[in-house]
């Protein structure tokens, strides 16, 4: 008799991880976000980062942007069934370093400085269109925009330097050119 | 000024608009406005279950065995929460439901009212699509696209929660028709492309070993599809098998039928789909239960899939080649295209296949449902095999609960028709077999509907025979009764070294009596030499039965694919099982 002690068949081969930016346009109704996260988490998807606003006011059409990890098979469930729910009208998938399109994230970070340590911190925020939103003798909070490898690298550097809170919006994405996702 | 309506009479007119003709439900505080509209509404009827699970598989038996989607009414809390076993089973096996559940006022959600909860919160994992509806104006659209969601596409269920103040509010009504825009949700839109059926049938004629494996899209697609499909595998000559809710797509005693696959599936379904060359799935959704080890699950062969739910599409299998559509629209095209260019099939591709054929046959001889019959006990697949004998030439309406007289049921039960079979596969519901055989025959009546039951499942709805009794269906309830939990015995037996840790049920009720407490009928069969006697019996009596047919208590279902195996490896039966051998041969 098999070993095994258990009606369900044993796992097989796992693909290869990839990571995924996934765009899914929406009725901004009640209880729509609880629906694309809840596949997520009933099916045990995995969610890195997500961020979502309504983007027409008229229409009342919210946009989320997800950003995932799995195998192939995975991300194309995950496409798939999204695409099932009722109030999502369109799906858009990239794959991360895809080179049409462009990721950001916003990130604010607040500091206990004086105001030498705050030069070294704008200096080494400066690739990242760093803005100083507020500022007293002993801390400043800083707005800085940048991909999410960028910022994870910058909040670890600036954790020496007094980093106390930081909050992080998750990316969003968009394509390069006059082309919009379709 | 156009006529303004209760929420509760937009209700009624919105299901009059659906022609529904039946209600299975349960009345309670936060939805007896709508019950209180009930009374003017004479074309709809309404069926008292006796707990709301029961009203929903009654629901999902009418639905299952008529086409037409089932009718669910509960109140908030409770009522809503007892559904959810139901519509999650619906959810599984794709049945079209539509629940309307009661709740709390508006002003009270949020509150922890009496009898509230979050309905919508807590059906939306096991609905396609549920609903709050605060407002009475959106009550008659969101009920219209509630029955479109429910039906199209892959079918299943969905629920519309009603605050009791918007059942009271007044509102316009409108009949909106198609109001889903949606193109992709599965939808049976998908143009088929002569490519597509180009590429089919190229593998089906570069194919000497094929199998066609169906499903229950096969069923869900209507009675067409059932016909198509009999057709297609005619002009090929193909094998075919079916999985547990396809059954009766295709005729169980038709010489290419190779019975069920899957874990209890035949020694010949199993292996050809193994060895195939060329598998067309047709409405099958590659279930654990069917591919047992993923990696080794056909290893040899093309797969086409036929599926209308693309995210069934790839889920656990790898196909070559992937048609999104409804099957009887595919079948149609592929027929028509398949005649018009290869007129003499049948006979010119014997040759090819012939060899298959001949491995098929030595398969079969296995004869892997074969039993080692008793005299002096009921062997529960005897008792499957006569109540088929007995009951073949009616038009026979079978239900079942979950368990090993779920599969002897499958293995030995022959379906001709589709729409016939009505079992619990996705989730596996016990008690889910008694309040179906209501929905069944609620839908068609002076049929003869049989609940195949076991002992331990049957009680966990056995409230429903007051159901039954009220509204004089006379379906029968058939019980393979061994005294155990018998599928969880096996397991038992087979994995855990014959530790039957609360298996065995004591103080079981006395069937007979317990259903003369219910004002209808109770009959036991104990020998093999009196059953058949009694059978007939039971299908001529025009009332409810409790048919309590007591059987071998240590009878194992087999053949089995042990777990973690792939479709070659099956255990055929206890001769092969050293470690039971002894205590089988006791036995028998």
């Amino acid at each position: 008799m098999a070993k095994s002690k258990s009606a369900y068949s044993i796992p097989g081969k796992v693909g290869k991880i990839e990571r995924h930016i996934i765009v899914v346009w929406v009725d901004n109704e009640a209880g729509v976000l609880a629906r694309v996260v809840g596949l997520f988490s009933g099916r045990g998807y995995n969610i890195e980062s997500l961020a979502v606003a309504e983007v027409d006011k008229k229409k009342h059409i919210s946009r989320i942007t997800i950003v995932t990890e799995g195998t192939p098979q995975v991300i194309e469930q995950i496409n798939l069934q999204l695409k099932k729910l009722v109030p999502v009208h369109k799906v858009a998938d990239f794959k991360r370093g895809e080179k049409d399109i462009l990721f950001r994230e916003l990130a604010l970070f607040k500091m206990l400085a004086n105001s030498k340590k705050q030069d070294k911190i704008k200096k080494i925020c400066k690739k990242f269109n760093p803005v100083v939103l507020d500022k007293t003798k002993k801390s400043f909070v800083i707005q800085v925009t940048a991909l999410r490898a960028e910022i994870d690298k910058l909040a670890l550097d600036l954790k020496r330097l007094g980093l106390i809170s930081t909050s992080r919006t998750g990316s969003v994405a968009m394509t390069k050119g006059a082309k919009i996702f379709n | 000024m156009p006529k303004l309506f209760t929420g509760a009479e937009i209700v009624f007119k919105a299901l009059e608009d659906q022609k529904v003709e039946y209600i299975f439900g349960y009345p309670g505080g936060a939805v007896l406005p709508i019950y209180d509209e009930l009374k003017n509404h004479k074309s709809i009827k309404h069926i008292l279950a006796r707990h709301e699970q029961g009203a929903g598989h009654a629901a999902e038996g009418y639905a299952r065995s008529s086409g037409k989607p089932g009718i669910l009414l509960v109140t908030s809390g409770p009522g809503a929460t007892n559904a959810v076993t139901a519509l999650t089973d619906a959810y599984m096996d794709s049945v079209p439901l539509v629940c309307i559940s009661g709740q709390v006022p508006t002003h009270l959600i949020g509150t922890d009212a009496f009898q509230e909860c979050d309905t919508t919160g807590i059906t939306r994992p096991c609905t396609k699509h549920n609903w709050l509806v605060k407002d009475v104006n959106d009550l008659a659209r969101v009920l219209h696209l509630a029955f479109e969601v429910a039906t199209t596409g892959r079918p299943g269920p969905v629920l519309v929660d009603i605050p009791k103040d918007i059942q009271f509010k007044k509102g316009k009504y409108k009949f909106f028709k198609n109001t889903l825009k949606k193109k992709i949700n599965g939808k049976a839109t998908h143009k088929i492309s002569n490519i597509e059926l180009d590429k089919f049938i190229d593998l089906i004629k570069k194919s000497s070993k094929p199998i066609f494996y169906t499903g229950g899209g096969v069923i869900n697609s209507g009675p067409q599809a059932s016909k198509h499909l009999r057709e297609l595998v005619s002009l090929t000559g193909f094998p075919i098998t079916s999985t547990l809710q396809g059954l009766g797509a295709y005729p169980g005693d038709d010489l290419q039928f190779l019975g069920m696959l899957g874990m209890h599936g035949t020694f010949e379904a199993n292996n050809a789909m193994h060895d195939c060359d060329l598998m067309i799935n047709i409405g099958a959704r590659f279930d654990d239960r069917i591919t047992g080890k993923v990696d080794e699950f056909s290893p040899g062969s093309k797969k086409i899939h036929v599926d209308i739910d693309p995210s069934s599409i790839g889920k656990n299998i790898k196909v070559d080649l992937a048609i999104v559509s409804d099957v009887s629209e595919l079948l149609k095209s592929l027929i028509k295209r398949f005649k018009e260019k290869n007129k003499n099939f049948l006979n010119s591709n014997k040759q090819k296949t012939s060899k298959w054929w001949e491995q098929i046959e030595k398969w079969r001889e296995k004869k892997s449902l074969n039993f080692i019959n008793s005299d002096k006990l009921i062997k529960p697949q005897h008792a499957v095999q006569r109540l088929y004998e007995l009951t073949k030439n009616k038009d026979t309406f079978i239900t079942t609960e979950v368990g090993q007289h779920q599969m002897w049921a499958a293995q030995h039960y022959k379906f001709n028709k589709p729409n016939r079979w009505m079992t619990s596969g996705g989730l596996g519901t016990m008690g889910y077999g008694l309040p179906a055989a209501i929905g069944v025959q609620i839908a068609n009546p002076g049929k003869l509907v049989v609940d195949i039951a076991g002992e331990a499942s049957v009680l966990m709805t056995m409230q429903e025979m007051s159901t039954a009794v009220q509204y004089k269906l006379p379906i029968k309830i058939f019980i393979l009764n061994n005294e155990y939990m018998g599928m969880v015995r096996q397991w038992q037996e087979l994995l855990h070294e014959k530790n039957y840790s609360e298996s065995y049920t004591a103080a079981l009720p006395d069937f007979v009596k317990l259903a003369e407490s219910y004002g209808c009928v109770g009959m036991r069969a104990k020998t093999p030499d009196e059953l058949d006697e009694k059978i007939k019996e039971m299908v001529n009596i025009d009332r409810p039965v409790i048919f309590d047919c007591l059987v071998d208590k240590a009878e194992n279902c087999f053949p089995m694919i042990p777990s973690g195996k792939p479709h070659n490896q099956m255990i055929l039966g206890p001769e092969e099982e050293k470690e039971i051998s002894d205590e089988g041969k006791i036995l028998v």
